[in-house]
């Protein structure tokens, strides 16, 4: 574990914490521009969590130490998954850890305290929350495992670094069928995952529709601020996943500070243009059904499984 | 017991003896009449009479427009009455209604439970009697109301409101759920009931227009016309044509207006938030039409006992834009399969349901009723051409599509009623001084009819108004539409749907 791999899993960790909110603030100004809206700023995610971090912070009496603890369990674990995936470099001191089970099983381990954060008050809200979330999961995150790992069957090694590195050693990789399966297979996933039309509205109001809000009523101040920083980074987790498992041009293979900061810029434009790519479609679709989603989700765990097999037949 | 009276002519009273109320409303219901209002009054003893509890049952059937009045006597140490809530659900709950403000006591009532006062209310004061004096203080106990207990494995009750996270009025809802499936929705309301028929009395007829115009924002010019017309009709005031002709056009901007905010409402709650932005656009472009038409961006101010009032009108190339704008963001609705998934077969209402129930409205015409007052009961002869758009189906894309359809109606509406007036102030001479006097007005307002049954006492001043807003009929058509398939995140689509006036059904 070499000081400049260390280096490196920190500086990833603190940018993507310092891009989140800022990606969060894009999206929505993209998707009000698209509207003929005016939008808040893009610094406006910013301002939402230094004005809820500064407020008193209430709990109910009638909740146990999970509640308290899902914010920071929910945080860290998606900080943690923020160092281990390569996105500026290769050769992260947390690479040897970076396996794709670790990395799913952290996210997961997040989604798991949220809901039952969403349980621990006994609200209806809350409970109905979790048991959404849950559905969706129990899908989803099969399919995220499957999608990678058909990435490694090529690689022959679960780690995400050796992947990235792989791919890049071999371009032609990224556009193999597989490849372009397990790419589908994900992104239905960092739909699902990250709370977006057309699975969940970021945007409701509607107590009875939400999923991922519906879970974290009873919070506030601080607490709220923790989850809602969570959500954000977790989606700079995903959409990174993304670009650099499929498109992981730019990523540094080295820890030289020239390097990183030229990978720096190459994971921001490759963030940038998925978000606004998902904010764009945003505009122009609705929220399915609930008893859709799982149809969805079933049908990206079904590319995610094609991906898998097809990686062991046409390589 | 008597014959049923055969009614002759419209507006004819039939003083009815207690016994055979049931009879006389049988009679009417079965003749074509539906039951419009009911309205008690409180009498105090003079030198002919004591002191008596009068409840007037307002019959209504059209066209031709024909109104007939029901009106009993109940001594008030004793006031019973056969409920009626065996051959009519409305009447059941005009009942529980009176049973609250008036003390009237139902007999045969098979749900007599509370209706507009909560638990919390001590028993025995009734606030619509003239010796009510002062609220009394509240007792502690809240948490009685009958709510019905779904009971099984796997049900759980989810409990909304009255506080809602958006910015929507006081409703609260119980829901018995197994998985995300609604069994049961219990919609408790009465939580802004302000006591607005109280306030209108003592006032002198013009000054009762304010009231009118707040008792449900977004029907202002509804309630405040139906309250003109009631006044008038009391007072045997015929207002002159230019006056009626802007009174419709008013009354069709504001059903347009409304209407575009629903359709984009529906949108959001689907997720696609694309149409509510444009939809806003649109309605803030009707909102500063309005603006200029009566100086008030919800119309306040254009309706007046006696006659109509505008600064302006606009022209029909105006109209004619906006409805184009209205269709380009509907095509974009409907052109997205999500949205038509969304919207189709949710929450389905039955014409036998929304007949039952007695439903008013978009909403009953969505589900196959044909009626709307403006042809059936008109204010004036203005609606000759006009269609009412039915739709059978019953579901929120009913609903939607028959929005829409009105919206178009409306607009032809104005652009022909535009070539018959100039904007300018129309007004006959009013101030009733003699009475008494009554009079009832009934108006297509956007969502509904809406029925208001006014008295005038011996100078001519307010002593009741009876306002009867369409939410008051359609509110138990809404856990009827969304029991047995509905799931719960659909509600808040479904509700929109209906979109029913909180402040128009607690007054």
């Amino acid at each position: 574990m070499s000081p400049t791999g260390i280096a490196v899993a920190v500086l990833q960790v603190v940018l993507s914490i310092a891009s989140a909110p800022f990606l969060v603030g894009m999206m929505r100004l993209i998707r009000a521009r698209l509207e003929g809206r005016v939008g808040a700023p893009i610094r406006q995610p910013w301002r939402d969590l230094r004005k809820l971090f500064r407020k008193e912070r209430m709990v109910s009496t009638n909740t146990s130490i999970v509640f308290s603890l899902a914010p920071l369990v929910l945080l860290a674990s998606a900080a943690l998954v923020a160092g281990i995936v390569p996105f500026l470099s290769t050769t992260s001191a947390l690479d040897q850890v970076g396996d794709l089970f670790a990395v799913v099983y952290l996210l997961l381990l997040g989604t798991v305290f949220l809901s039952l954060a969403g349980l621990d008050a006994g609200t209806a809200f809350g409970g109905m929350g979790s048991s959404r979330e849950m559905t969706i999961a129990a899908i989803a995150e099969p399919t995220l495992l499957v999608a990678i790992f058909a990435l490694s069957v090529s690689t022959g090694s679960s780690n995400l670094g050796a992947i990235v590195a792989d791919t890049l050693a071999h371009p032609s990789r990224a556009a193999s069928p597989a490849s372009m399966l397990a790419f589908s297979a994900l992104a239905v996933v960092t739909i699902a995952e990250t709370g977006r039309i057309p699975v969940d509205n970021p945007s409701t109001h509607l107590e009875l529709t939400m999923i991922h809000e519906a879970m974290i009523l009873e919070y506030s101040g601080p607490d709220l601020a923790l989850v809602e920083l969570a959500a954000h980074l977790r989606l700079v987790v995903f959409l990174g996943l993304l670009a650099n498992l499929f498109f992981p041009w730019g990523i540094a293979t080295t820890a030289q500070p020239l390097h990183l900061v030229a990978a720096a810029g190459a994971v921001a434009v490759k963030l940038i243009v998925l978000a606004a790519v998902i904010a764009v479609i945003e505009v122009f679709i609705a929220k399915v059904r609930l008893f859709r989603v799982p149809e969805l989700l079933a049908a990206s765990f079904v590319l995610a499984f094609l991906a898998v097999t097809v990686s062991f037949f046409l390589v | 017991m008597t014959s049923p009276a055969v009614p002759d002519r419209a507006d004819s009273v039939i003083d009815a003896d207690v016994a055979d109320l049931g009879v006389n409303f049988t009679y009417l219901s079965s003749a074509g009449y539906r039951l419009a209002l009911v309205a008690a009054h409180h009498d105090l003893a003079d030198d002919k009479q004591p002191a008596t509890i009068r409840v007037v049952y307002v019959m209504v059937a059209g066209p031709p427009d024909t109104r007939v009045e029901i009106h009993v006597r109940l001594p008030i140490d004793a006031p019973d009455l056969p409920s009626l809530a065996d051959v009519s659900f409305t009447a059941g709950r005009f009942e529980r209604e009176m049973q609250d403000l008036f003390g009237i006591h139902l007999t045969g009532h098979h749900q007599p439970a509370r209706l507009v006062l909560h638990q919390h209310w001590p028993d025995g004061w009734y606030p619509m009697r003239h010796d009510a004096g002062p609220p009394p203080s509240f007792d502690n106990e809240t948490e009685s109301y009958p709510f019905l207990t779904v009971e099984g494995p796997g049900v759980y009750e989810i409990p909304v409101g009255p506080v809602h996270a958006g910015i929507i009025e006081p409703g609260h809802f119980r829901f018995s759920v197994v998985g995300e499936t609604i069994l049961n929705v219990k919609a408790r309301l009465w939580f802004v009931h302000k006591g607005i028929e109280r306030l209108f009395e003592g006032r002198r007829p013009q000054g009762g227009v304010e009231l009118a115009e707040r008792i449900s924002g977004d029907s202002a010019v509804g309630h405040n016309l139906t309250y003109c017309l009631a006044v008038e009709n009391a007072a045997a005031c015929t207002p002159p044509h230019e006056a009626q002709v802007i009174r419709a056009i008013l009354l069709e901007f504001e059903r347009i207006y409304n209407h575009v905010t629903d359709l984009g409402a529906m949108g959001n709650d689907v997720g696609f938030g694309i149409a509510h932005a444009h939809t806003m656009r649109i309605r803030e472009q009707l909102l500063r039409l309005n603006a200029r038409i009566t100086g008030h961006r919800l119309l306040r101010g254009g309706v007046v006992p006696g006659g109509a009032l505008v600064d302006w009108l606009p022209d029909a190339t105006t109209l004619h834009e906006i409805r184009a704008d209205v269709h380009q963001v509907v095509d974009i609705m409907l052109a997205n399969a999500t949205v038509v998934d969304r919207f189709t077969g949710t929450a389905v209402l039955v014409k036998d349901d929304a007949t039952q129930i007695g439903t008013l409205g978009y909403v009953a015409r969505a589900s196959g009723l044909d009626i709307d007052a403006r042809r059936d009961h008109p204010f004036a002869d203005l609606y000759e051409h006009l269609s009412v758009p039915i739709l059978t189906d019953g579901d929120v894309m009913s609903r939607f599509k028959i929005r829409v359809a009105e919206i178009d109606c409306s607009i032809e509406l104005i652009v022909e009623l535009l070539q018959r007036v100039l904007p300018g102030d129309y007004r006959s001479a009013f101030d009733p001084l003699d009475g008494p006097r009554h009079g009832v007005g009934l108006v297509e307002g956007w969502r509904g009819t809406i029925a208001h049954r006014i008295e005038l006492d011996t100078h001519g001043n307010l002593s009741r108004v009876k306002i009867v807003d369409p939410s008051f009929f359609n509110w138990p058509a809404l856990p009827v539409a969304l029991a047995g398939d509905t799931i719960v995140p659909d509600f808040p689509l479904a509700n929109k749907s209906f979109n029913l006036s909180y402040a128009g059904n607690d007054l």
